[in-house]
């Protein structure tokens, strides 16, 4: 095998979802709202499929989250994620009434029950992409 | 219009299914399959007038078909984009197109070479339809379809107190099967604690939860029911047929129910166009990308209430003396992963009496099912002609 490894995958961002990216680098996580209706909604897309409208603001997630599933990656589908075995996928439903897929810190999947209280927090990676991840509400 | 019995499968043929098809191309893998298919069809190759390609865009065209096989009027070319549930879609389509006229003799292939060719990983990243879980979960980790399953199955565990050993049943109860089969991967037996014994992959999914990535390819063709009396072999009919896509298609995050897929939409409208009950099924060919997909499949058709499915495999149910036998084939967990088209194939031989030993006694009416790209499903419900 000839070719390097390949990097970690990093976003193609559209105009509808810039925003969302330029969020996460400043350690907030933005998601969108229609305009109109009010409705929030992740992941980012052009229409409200509420109301139809096309005008869409942004709103900072409050940073509660519960859990909603998990698992835990052992094998390695991707050489970059190698190192970061085994890590825990958590998906996190949010107050703001959408769902977060993130990664576990400073608790083991084994502490992980739907509803447990989590807090959203940010990380770089070594590509220098900010991305969320989440922590136990209640440390230990 | 409706299209109930309107269509039939005339004829089936697959290749050998291997880990390693010795350099062989998608193509010559497919093209072995269609002359097979349209042998047991007793039809030529130039009487095909209508192509559907389940995976479109795959490793396969249409005009390749064309060009090898020498047909000499395409009448309809068109391809049903729904990853492993698209071979299902593939025969709701080719049925719609023969009952209205437009062409008379359909041909499906699909196949390739998922072992020795490009991964499943490297794969999904590269298709459209994942492009939302790719901008959004791909840079956190979740890369491939066991991670972004995974999380169904273990909500599935957290609601209904679904175990490890009950997914373990549809492994060991498919691996008897394939062993049976004679055209598998897989054939040493494989017990319950082989299965909890197996690596973990994507927790709740261990190794021997997982399809197996495979060389090889499966064809079928399907004809105006009223034109396939005549022909070689007994009717396959297609009497009922359905997809349904799961709310939240692109991305089973935002899934308001994670544990209900696209063909809890697709089933009733497919058992009432057949005019049959689950309590009526023989035989089925459940889409088995992976174990948990089967039991919760098991549930959206009907064969037991959401939550039940751990239950309902218990203690051999989806074996051949069961209560429902499953995947005679041996599946994609044992036989190999063809998307589902080798259930499609494995339907057809049923229901004609020629699945050697793994034969149902007496298999009279079937379903198939399709199960992907994050959870669309197709259901066909055959009966013997």
């Amino acid at each position: 095998m000839s070719q390097t490894m390949p990097g970690k995958p990093m976003p193609d961002p559209s105009p509808d979802t810039q925003p969302y990216w330029d969020g996460l680098a400043q350690g907030r996580l933005m998601l969108q709202r229609c305009a109109d209706c009010g409705r929030i909604r992740h992941y980012p897309q052009p229409m409200c499929a509420a109301c139809h409208s096309m005008a869409t603001d942004w709103v900072e997630a409050s940073g509660e989250a519960t859990v909603h599933s998990w698992t835990v990656a052992h094998h390695p589908f991707h050489a970059a994620f190698r190192a970061d075995l085994p890590y825990v996928l958590v998906t996190a439903d949010l107050p703001e009434g959408v769902r977060l897929l993130a990664q576990l810190r400073d608790a083991e999947a084994e502490a992980l029950r739907p509803g447990l209280k989590l807090r959203i927090g940010f990380e770089q990676n070594e590509a220098g992409l900010t991305l969320p991840v989440l922590r136990p509400a209640t440390p230990g | 219009m409706q299209l109930a019995n309107k269509a039939a499968v005339i004829g089936v043929g697959d290749t050998d299914y291997t880990r390693d098809a010795g350099g062989r191309s998608a193509l010559s893998l497919q093209l072995e399959a269609a002359l097979k298919a349209i042998s047991d069809a007793g039809i030529q190759a130039r009487d095909i007038d209508g192509i559907v390609m389940p995976s479109p865009g795959g490793p396969v065209v249409a005009e390749e078909l064309v060009t090898n096989l020498g047909i000499p009027d395409l009448r309809f070319s068109t391809g049903t984009p729904l990853g492993g549930a698209g071979p299902v879609a593939a025969l709701q389509c080719a049925a719609a197109a023969v009952a209205a006229g437009i062409c008379s003799h359909v041909l499906l292939t699909l196949g390739r070479t998922g072992r020795t060719g490009q991964r499943i990983g490297a794969r999904i990243q590269q298709m459209p339809q994942f492009r939302i879980v790719g901008e959004f979960e791909a840079p956190s980790g979740a890369l491939a379809p066991a991670q972004y399953y995974a999380p169904m199955a273990r909500r599935h565990m957290a609601m209904f107190g679904t175990t490890s050993r009950q997914l373990a049943e549809i492994a060991v109860t498919t691996r008897q099967h394939a062993i049976l089969n004679g055209n598998a991967r897989m054939t040493t037996p494989l017990s319950i604690e082989d299965h909890q014994a197996s690596r973990m992959i994507a927790d709740p999914l261990r190794l021997f939860d997982c399809s197996l990535e495979s060389d090889g390819a499966a064809a079928v063709v399907v004809s105006a029911a009223d034109r396939a009396r005549d022909l070689r072999r007994p009717r396959v009919l297609l009497a009922g047929m359905a997809e349904g896509h799961p709310d939240s298609p692109s991305a089973i995050t935002q899934r308001a129910d994670m544990t209900r897929l696209g063909l809890a939409k697709a089933a009733p409208r497919a058992f009432a166009m057949a005019g049959v009950t689950p309590a009526d099924i023989d035989v089925a060919e459940i889409y088995d990308c992976f174990t948990y997909i089967v039991l919760c499949q098991l549930e959206d058709l009907g064969f037991c209430g959401k939550g039940e499915g751990g239950a309902f495999v218990e203690g051999g149910a989806l074996g051949l003396k069961g209560r429902l036998p499953v995947n005679t084939h041996g599946g994609l967990l044992s036989q190999a992963h063809i998307a589902g088209m080798n259930h499609v194939v494995e339907l057809v031989r049923q229901l004609r009496g020629e699945a050697g030993r793994a034969q149902v006694p007496d298999a009279e009416v079937g379903l198939v099912t399709g199960y992907g790209d994050l959870g669309d499903g197709t259901l066909a419900i055959m009966t013997r002609g």
